[in-house]
C-alpha cells in the first residue's frame, strides 16, 4: 500500500470538512475520476457525521481517520472509541414503502452499502473500526 | 452553498449551488420553512450542485411532503453524479425529476 496517511480529529460534525478534505487530496493524487470522489466522500461524511452524532454520548470523542491507496483501490477506515455500533447490523431501509411513510434514518448507510465495493466493521480493543474499499483506477 | 430564490406569483424556483451536505442542509432548511408559504409551483435547479448527502435528500424529502399538500415539486438539471445518488436511495422514484 501507498503510504496510509493518518488524521486524528475531535469528533464534531464541524471537522467534517477537515475530514473530507484529507480523504480528497488523497483521491486527487491518485487521479480518481470526480463522480467516484463525490461518492467516497458522500460515504465518509455518513460515517463521520454518524460518529459525531452518536458515539459518544457524553460529547468530548474523537475519530481517528485512515487512507491509503493499493492496486487502485482506496481503503479508508474510520476509528471511534465510542459506544459499539455497527452499521453493517442495521436493516436496509424498505424501499417498497411509500415515501411519506419511509424513515429516513438508515439511508445514508444503506447509500455506503450502496456505492462502496467493500464495508467492513470490526470491535476491538473498546473500538469501532470501520472500513470502506472503492475501486479508483485500473489495478 | 449559495441559495439562490427566484419567485414569480406562487412560483419559486430555488437554485443551489455548491454542496448541500450535514454542514449547509440546515440553511436551505431554514429558508425554505418561510420560504414555501403560498407557493404552489416549486422548482429545484440543481445545475450548480455539486454534491449532496442524506442530510440534502432530508431537507428536499421534506419539502417534497410539504408541496404534496400545497402544489408541485421539481427537481432539474441534476448531472450524472447527483443523479446516481438519487436512483440508489429511491429518490428517483420519489420525486419528479425533470
Amino acid at each position: 500500500m501507498s503510504e496510509e496517511r493518518v488524521l486524528k480529529v475531535a469528533a464534531e460534525t464541524d471537522k467534517l470538512y477537515e475530514v473530507l478534505g484529507f480523504v480528497s487530496a488523497l483521491l486527487e493524487e491518485n487521479d480518481c475520476p470526480p463522480a467516484t470522489q463525490m461518492l467516497i466522500e458522500v460515504s465518509l461524511e455518513e460515517l463521520f457525521v454518524n460518529i459525531a452524532h452518536y458515539a459518544y454520548p457524553e460529547g468530548n470523542g474523537w475519530a481517528e481517520i485512515r487512507a491509503g491507496v493499493e492496486g487502485g483501490i482506496v481503503a479508508v477506515t474510520l476509528i471511534d472509541g465510542g459506544i459499539p455500533f455497527d452499521p453493517l447490523a442495521k436493516p436496509d431501509p424498505d424501499m417498497t414503502v411509500p415515501a411519506e411513510e419511509r424513515p429516513i434514518g438508515g439511508l445514508g448507510i444503506f447509500m455506503v452499502k450502496k456505492k462502496m465495493d467493500e464495508m467492513t466493521y470490526e470491535r476491538k480493543d473498546g473500538r469501532n473500526i470501520l472500513t470502506i474499499r472503492k475501486r479508483i483506477a485500473a489495478g | 452553498m449559495t441559495i439562490k430564490q427566484n419567485k414569480d406569483g406562487s412560483k419559486l424556483t430555488v437554485a443551489l449551488e455548491g454542496r448541500l451536505d450535514t454542514t449547509t442542509a440546515p440553511q436551505l432548511e431554514g429558508e425554505l420553512h418561510t420560504a414555501l408559504d403560498g407557493v404552489t409551483e416549486l422548482i429545484f435547479d440543481l445545475a450548480k450542485l455539486e454534491y449532496i448527502s442524506s442530510a440534502g435528500l432530508r431537507v428536499l424529502l421534506s419539502a417534497h411532503k410539504v408541496m404534496s399538500k400545497q402544489g408541485s415539486m421539481v427537481i432539474r438539471n441534476a448531472d450524472s453524479s447527483l443523479m446516481d445518488i438519487f436512483e440508489v436511495t429511491g429518490f428517483s422514484d420519489i420525486l419528479t425529476i425533470e
